[in-house]
This record gives structure tokens, sequence and C-alpha cells, in this order.
């Protein structure tokens, strides 16, 4: 069985983030960078699928060269190839990474593509279902579930009341959730692997898409000083004063 | 017309969130003076006097069998269609997943753009000219300002829009079938099992919530962050930190790619509060923090806080609280 996973390098952000001159973007000169954790899981499941099933497990991402980092912290992971589809731009429109992604598969026949239900940093939440409808293949979001059948794909998601099970013919297409299973860390000898692996580029004819970025900005936070309740266990009066007045105390 | 994409609850009415996104389109639609239009899958039932009273003037019906299961594919298939054939100015959706899911495809579909999560929409001011949307980022954290360059703007709108208390004036509201042309040799996917969540409270309804971080240590030191959610009836969650250590399950996790919580208090203990969890709790009425740290960003912009160790200052806590409460 073959896996293909779409991941993308996002600002691995702290407590704190800061924005650049004009606002456009996060200010990355003091950070580093990630994959975002529902990504991380998906790596670690097609690392799986392809160990138990005997198969490839790849990952593509669309940015700039500084992106190969993140294809080899998922080769250090276990994934056994890498593409890039080259776009100099780090954080493109999701009708541009849709466009990408679907070029490169036309090349590559996966049975399964995943991807993480929405990156880490702009959220869009969408190219999954877009490279799905252009593919023509099933699609599922929300997944916290993968089982493999001959042909087929059992899909498990949390629904609002409940738990889904979905069925899909292969090929298909899903979008991940973290929880989906706890991601290894990469052994040494998966990090000089990957060091030497070697990453495929591919340079599509791509246009820009019709969602563009004026400005990032704070959200306004509205929140009084933080009232200290004292040191240790000695504030614990102090501590049930408080649930008290909540109404907390029964 | 601004057209509205309404999810339904079991008995056929519009969920909180489909109410949401009409007030949202009725505002946008008077800025425009075109009239709101809605979509929904199945009957009519009660629907059509129920959004008389919101202001819609039409209501859109897709009906076909493979909608049933709700599957966001053949959902957004059968809107593109919808879409293309009414071409409304703008297209708003609940920002569920299942609706964002929907939208996607049909964005696909239409070869359209779609902005997602948004807060506010903003038409150009002449027609023609390109429209602004701010929308959330990084679950929330940041805003962003963006153009949204199309003949048709689709957008799904952040749960949480105020919903107008005034009802509109009541009028008739056309009802229109539409049976898309679904194609069956396309490979879907298909909804074989459904189970029921078991009852209970869970992160998202408790009014308290308890949550450890790395100052909790492991997973024996939960045993305390359990006692106390028991003592104030509130439910026990946890940071990133937690369940990438296998401390605790990742249904537990607060945060952003966890579970997003408002309740009453938050009791973050041994929870630094970076970006990543923060987004998860930010709502919470008020926040108790417990770290060592008295310079740790949840500390910082926490309601009340304790410096100290979670594992002496929740015994002392809960000894207290058992005193007084006489048990």
């Amino acid at each position: 069985m073959d896996v293909l996973v779409c991941v993308k390098r996002v600002p691995a952000v702290g407590s704190e983030i800061l924005l650049t001159a004009d606002a456009t973007a996060i200010d990355t000169r003091h950070l580093g960078f990630t994959i975002g954790p529902h990504e991380e899981c998906a790596v670690e499941e097609a690392v799986r699928i392809a160990e138990r099933t005997g198969g490839s497990a790849g990952v593509l991402t669309v940015g700039p060269p500084e992106a190969d980092e993140q294809l080899r912290y998922a080769m250090s992971m276990g994934a056994d190839h890498a593409v890039r589809v080259d776009d100099p731009v780090a954080d493109p429109d999701p009708e541009t990474t849709a466009a990408a992604i679907t070029a490169a598969l036309r090349g590559l026949p996966p049975d399964v593509v995943l991807f993480g239900e929405a990156s880490a940093d702009a959220g869009h939440a969408q190219v999954g279902f877009r490279v799905a409808c252009a593919l023509r293949r099933p699609v599922v979001g929300g997944v916290k579930g993968i089982g493999l059948d001959g042909d087929r794909v059992t899909l498990r998601c949390d629904a609002p009341d409940g738990v889904e099970v979905h069925e899909a013919p292969l090929p298909a297409v899903a979008a991940v959730l973290e929880g989906l299973n706890l991601p290894r860390y990469p052994t040494i000898k998966g990090r000089l692997r990957a060091k030497k692996a070697t990453v495929r580029v591919i340079a599509p004819d791509l246009s820009t898409g019709r969602l563009r970025t004026l400005r990032l900005r704070h959200r306004p936070e509205a929140r009084a000083e933080t009232v200290v309740l004292g040191r240790g266990a000695a504030a614990a009066p102090a501590v049930v004063d408080v649930l008290a007045d909540l109404g907390m105390v029964r | 017309m601004v057209l509205t994409v309404i999810e339904r609850n079991g008995d056929g009415t519009p969920t909180a969130e489909s109410a949401e996104v009409l007030a949202a389109a009725r505002d946008l639609a008077e800025q425009l003076g075109v009239p709101v239009a809605a979509v929904a899958v199945g009957d009519a039932g009660d629907l059509p006097d129920d959004l008389a009273k919101r202001g819609v003037a039409q209501l859109h019906l897709l009906q076909h069998a493979l909608l049933a299961d709700g599957s966001p594919s053949c959902t957004g298939e059968a809107l593109s269609q919808l879409v293309a054939a009414q071409r409304p100015a703008a297209v708003l959706a609940p920002g569920t997943d299942r609706s964002t899911e929907a939208m996607a495809w049909a964005a696909a579909e239409l070869g359209v753009p779609l902005a997602t999560a948004c807060t506010e929409i903003r038409p150009g001011i002449r027609p023609g000219e390109p429209w602004e949307v701010t929308r959330e980022r990084s679950g929330g954290i940041l805003l962003e300002d963006a153009v949204l360059d199309a003949p048709i703007r689709l957008a799904t709108v952040r749960p949480g829009a105020p919903v107008p208390s005034e009802t509109a004036a009541a009028h008739e509201v056309t009802v229109h079938v539409l049976v898309p042309d679904l194609d069956a040799s396309v490979p879907r996917a298909r909804l074989v099992d459904r189970r029921p969540r078991a009852a209970g409270m869970t992160l998202t309804t408790a009014p308290v919530v308890v949550a450890g971080g790395r100052g909790v240590g492991g997973a024996d030191g939960d045993a305390v962050l359990e006692e106390l959610a028991g003592l104030v009836g509130g439910a026990v969650g946890c940071s990133r930190v937690a369940t990438n250590n296998g401390w605790r399950p990742h249904a537990d996790q607060v945060g952003l790619t966890g579970t997003r919580i408002s309740p009453d208090l938050y009791v973050a203990c041994g929870i630094s509060g970076a970006t990543q969890h923060w987004v998860g709790c930010m709502n919470a009425r008020s926040i108790l923090a417990v770290n060592t740290d008295p310079e740790a960003p949840m500390v910082t912009r926490a309601t009340w806080a304790v410096i100290g160790d979670v594992h002496e200052v929740l015994p002392a806590v809960i000894a207290e609280l058992r005193r007084r409460s006489g048990r």
C-alpha cells in the first residue's frame, strides 16, 4: 500500500507571536520551523501502514527550498521518499497549494493521500478537499482512525454527537487529526538516513489564487492584571475563597 | 442574493451556528441591497416559517439519496450546481467542520477561492471591486485581513457571531427544490456506522476544567487533578506535553489541535501557556494558574495565580475544600 502525506513548513511559535514590520507575516527571524501536530500524526500513520503492508510512505510539500527541512524530518520518522513542489512563496494561498499538489499527484498514484485537518498557521482547512475534488477521489475529514481492508479503507471520525465510521474505495483521500496515533521521535539512524536522502523537486506552472493576505493583526486582549493569591500551600484558603465565590464549593 | 447554507438539527430546525450565519447574511445583504436566500438538504418541514422570521426570501432544498448521510463531498457538489445556476453575490456557511468541507468541495468545483473562519466580511464599495474579509488564523490568536477577489464570494463564518434578537418582518418564503445531478460513477466515501457518544460531562460542557501540563510531572501525578475536579464538579484536561508523553489520552487535550473550551473556570496546573494551548482555553470566563514560574504566560494572562508546585498547592486546596464542606 502506497501512502503519501502532504505537509506544510510552519513557524514553531512559542507563547508570543511577533509580526514583521509590514505585518504581512509572522516574524520568523528567531523561530524554528516545524510541521503541525495533525501532519505529524499523518506521517506516523503513513509509516505504520507502509511497515504493515510492505508499501511506501512518501511525503510532499509545496514551498521554497527551506521546506526540505520538514521533508527530511518526515523521512527521519520513516518516510521513504520526498517531493517538493517548488514555490517561492512560504505561505501560498489554498487554491495555489491545492493546484500544486494536484499537479504533483497526477504523476504519483498513491493508494491513500493524507492531509492534516488544517495547517497550524493559516488554517484554511480546505486543501485536502480541493485536491480530492480535482482528482475525483473519495475524501473524509476529521479522521481519528484508519483501517485497511483489501481495496477499501475505513475511516473513523468524531462527530458532534458521537463517532462515525466511513468506508471508501481506494484510492482515497483523508484529512486527519492529532490523536490518530502517538508519533514516534526520529532515531539517530533515521536522521542520518534522511540527511543523505534526495528530495525530488518539481516545478509545475502555478497561478496565484484570489485570496490574498493584506495584513495580520493580534486579537485584542482585554484581561485585567493577574491577582496573585499567594505562594505554595499557604495560598489554599484564598483559592477556596475564589472557588466559593464562583459557587463551586458544595 | 446572499445564499446561506443551513445546517439542521435532528428535528429539522436550523442549528445555532446556522442562525449566526443567517444574521451575518442579513447584514451583508442589506449592505448590498439584495435578498437573502437559504439552502438546506432534505424536506421543507417547518423551515420556511422559521426562515421567514429571519428575513429569508427564498429557500432552496437539495434532495438526493446520496445527500442523506451528510457527505460533505456530495453536499459540496450539489451546492456548486445550485450556485452555478443562481449566481449569488456571496455564499455564507457555518464554520463547522462539515460545512467547511462541503464549501471547500464546492469552491473547487466552481474554481473560486474560499475564505474560512471569517469574523467579518466587507463588500467592495463599487460593484466588481474585490471584497475584504477578516479571518482567524492559528486558532484565533491572530486575525488576518485578506482580499477575496472573485465573482462569487464563498466564506465560512466563525462560530460565535452575535445574533440580533429582533426578527424580520414576516413575509412569504418561496421554496424551490433542486435534485442535483450527482454522478453515480464517481467513487465516494459512505457512512457505514454511527455510534452515539456515552452521556456524561465532557471538556466542552464542564463548568470547571482542571488541567495539567509539564509541571504535573507524569501520569502518576494526575490523581490530585482528578480529586480536585471531582470536588468542584469539573472535568480533567491536559496540555499537549501530557498527551505527547502518553500521560493522558488525546481526548483530554485542551488546545489548537485538541479541544477548545469555554468553562466558567479553567484551572491550569503546571502549564506554561504556549500559543498552541492558549487558543484552547482563552475563551474561559476565568483562569486560575498554578505554576512555579511567576513569569509564565499562563500566569500573566490568568485571572488568579498561585506561585508554587502543583503537588504542594493542590493537596492543600483539596484539604481546605474538604474541611469547609465537611467531606
